[in-house]
């Protein structure tokens, strides 16, 4: 903030008169013959340059997609396996995973922050409009539920398993609001598709880090066999990163499961691709929406431009 | 407070610059660098975190007639970019922090003691205003020269303006005075000059309106911005679809798979094996589990 003083108005003045004598471009454009020559056009914007700005995010967040997902989902099966009383080994290791997954997600989200001292601004104020705002309330939220139910004794963790289970579903689909309500064209015309794909990768990754804990719950493989039949059948954009994450956390999975599930090395086998295929999926659509963005030099709306799609 | 406006007029505009140069000095924007684009007079090339006005310098194809020339030469057109400060802006409503926010002159400005560098807002501008500093890690962009409306002096562009093309002022005297340029402009046979002021769209208007000639997007200007606040319906109803079906999918498993079925022996005991919780099981156990089943 500054505060306009004599000098400093004279000083524009002076800018203005000097751009009125020497600021006039005088010379004609001239087309030079027989070579290429950018131009500004309908189709072609203004040279084809971007009109979006790519997103900043680096590794930390779809690192953060995954294991945020993948605790969010951990609370959920955890809870269900607690009410229906399966095997206390089980819902021991959901919460532990919702545990770790959240106190990893954190520190990964503040280094992203360009100023991350300043994390705490994220819980000035609650946005509704803002699935940053949102997410990140439930983040905070979803964090301590899940540390206290590792923490406290038996009813007092029931009840923060539960309060967790119920963030966890929030933990699973909000970033795919995130996503979708952007400006960026490969993601904003996926806003539909995204929490819901989002949310089966979230399932999936759960499901296989309980297996691969050493779970043999039935309830865990027809789990990430329903995430696979949702993740086989979801609309992306024509992405290879985002093929390749598709295939592992799709058709391949889904494949194994249903034709060798009854082995639990091949279902081991199947939690460890989906993990995979989960992990690249989230790091597939960050690096679509900075295509998109780069590629925006009119948006992807009304037949204009293709950008992502 | 009156409401305010900025009226860049490109058929006025002669590509002096002094603009971007009035904005850095009275702003203290760093530099940020010199490329050679190749793209007509253009080197600054697009608004970012440390350009808050830029001069497009539109080359075309040969124009005859009024404002063209002999077709010989390209048709040049100039135009001062700048932040649209938008009646919703999507940056504004995307800021988590509440570091972005609306000014008593209507203005949207980012308090940049607040910011916390999310870059949240850099992918919610529909017109790829708003970026991250990267030697800073806070979000930047157009003031709207806050500090010194706030003085009763107008933005230091519009001040620099050598030729009235830059005009601020009453954001209503400024629609009035678009349409009346622009009928003079018709008047006068330059029949594809038009206002961009966004007015239509779920962006609802700018305070930053735009004479033009012919097709926006020769300017890089969106035909249709969409505040992405006009996602967030569809996409939060998706993600309650998800969410129900997540948690009826895994309750549905679990009754299904565990109804009626009594804790096996083998589950006491492994349970009183001592095991921590979160350790992985050892390949012992894990052989040993397998077996049991």
């Amino acid at each position: 903030m500054k505060v306009p003083t004599a000098s400093s108005e004279a000083q524009l003045e002076q800018l203005r008169r000097q751009a009125e004598i020497n600021g006039r471009v005088n010379r004609a454009g001239i087309r030079p013959s027989g070579s290429p020559f950018p131009q500004a056009t309908s189709e072609n914007g203004y040279y084809g340059l971007p009109l979006l700005k790519p997103p900043v995010w680096t590794w930390e967040i779809p690192t953060y997609f995954f294991v945020g997902g993948m605790g969010g989902a951990a609370a959920v099966i955890g809870a269900m396996a607690r009410i229906s009383g399966a095997d206390p080994k089980l819902v021991r290791d959901a919460r532990w995973a919702a545990a770790v997954a959240a106190n990893v997600s954190t520190p990964l989200l503040i280094a992203d922050l360009g100023r991350p001292s300043r994390f705490l601004n994220m819980l000035r104020i609650l946005k509704p409009q803002s699935p940053m705002s949102v997410g990140a309330w439930i983040v905070a939220a979803f964090g301590g539920a899940s540390t206290a139910a590792i923490i406290f004794p038996r009813r007092l963790a029931d009840v923060f398993a539960f309060t967790s289970a119920a963030l966890g579903l929030g933990m699973s689909t909000y970033t795919g609001v995130l996503l979708g309500a952007t400006a960026i064209p490969a993601w904003s015309e996926h806003k539909r598709v995204l929490p819901i794909h989002f949310g089966a990768s979230a399932v999936a990754s759960a499901a296989s880090t309980l297996e691969l804990m050493g779970n043999d719950e039935k309830a865990l493989h027809y789990l990430a066999l329903g995430a696979a039949a949702v993740e086989t059948v979801m609309v992306a954009p024509r992405h290879p990163l985002i093929r390749l994450g598709g295939i592992l956390s799709g058709p391949v999975p889904l494949a194994l499961r249903l034709i060798r599930g009854r082995s639990s090395r091949v279902r081991r086998a199947a939690a460890l691709i989906s993990l995979a295929g989960s992990l690249i999926t989230r790091f597939a659509w960050v690096a679509a929406g900075k295509e998109s963005a780069r590629l925006s030099f009119s948006p992807a709306r009304g037949g204009e431009g293709a950008a992502g799609g | 407070m009156a409401i305010t406006g900025f009226l860049t007029d490109s058929t006025l505009c002669i590509g002096c610059k002094a603009c971007e140069v009035a904005c850095k000095e009275w702003n203290d924007v760093p530099s940020d660098g010199f490329v050679f684009s190749g793209l007509s007079y253009d080197n600054t090339v697009a608004l970012g975190h440390s350009t808050w006005r830029h001069v497009k310098f539109v080359e075309r194809e040969p124009l005859i007639g009024h404002g063209g020339n002999s077709g010989a030469q390209v048709t040049w057109e100039f135009s001062s970019d700048v932040c649209k400060h938008c009646e919703n802006a999507g940056c504004l409503e995307a800021c988590p922090t509440g570091s972005i926010v609306r000014t008593e002159f209507g203005g949207v400005y980012v308090q940049p003691d607040v910011c916390n560098g999310c870059g949240y807002c850099v992918v919610t501008c529909p017109f790829g205003v708003i970026d991250r500093r990267p030697e800073d890690g806070r979000a930047f962009k157009c003031t709207f020269c806050y500090d010194r409306q706030k003085f009763g002096e107008q933005p230091a562009c519009a001040k620099a303006c050598p030729t009235g093309s830059i005009l601020f002022g009453d954001l209503e005297a400024m629609q009035h005075a678009a349409d009346a340029r622009i009928a003079k402009l018709h008047g006068d046979g330059m029949s594809d000059a038009k206002l961009y002021d966004a007015r239509d769209t779920s962006v609802g208007g700018t305070h930053a309106m735009f004479i033009i000639r012919g097709d926006e997007r020769a300017y890089n200007l969106p035909r249709n911005p969409e505040v992405p606040t006009a996602h967030l319906r569809a996409a939060w109803t998706s993600a309650a679809i998800a969410a129900g079906a997540i948690a009826l999918g895994s309750f549905v498993a679990f009754a299904l798979t565990e109804r009626g079925r009594p804790a096996r022996s083998r589950r006491a005991s492994r349970s009183s094996t001592g095991r921590r919780p979160g350790r992985p099981a050892t390949a012992d156990e894990t052989s040993a589990l397998r077996g049991g089943k």
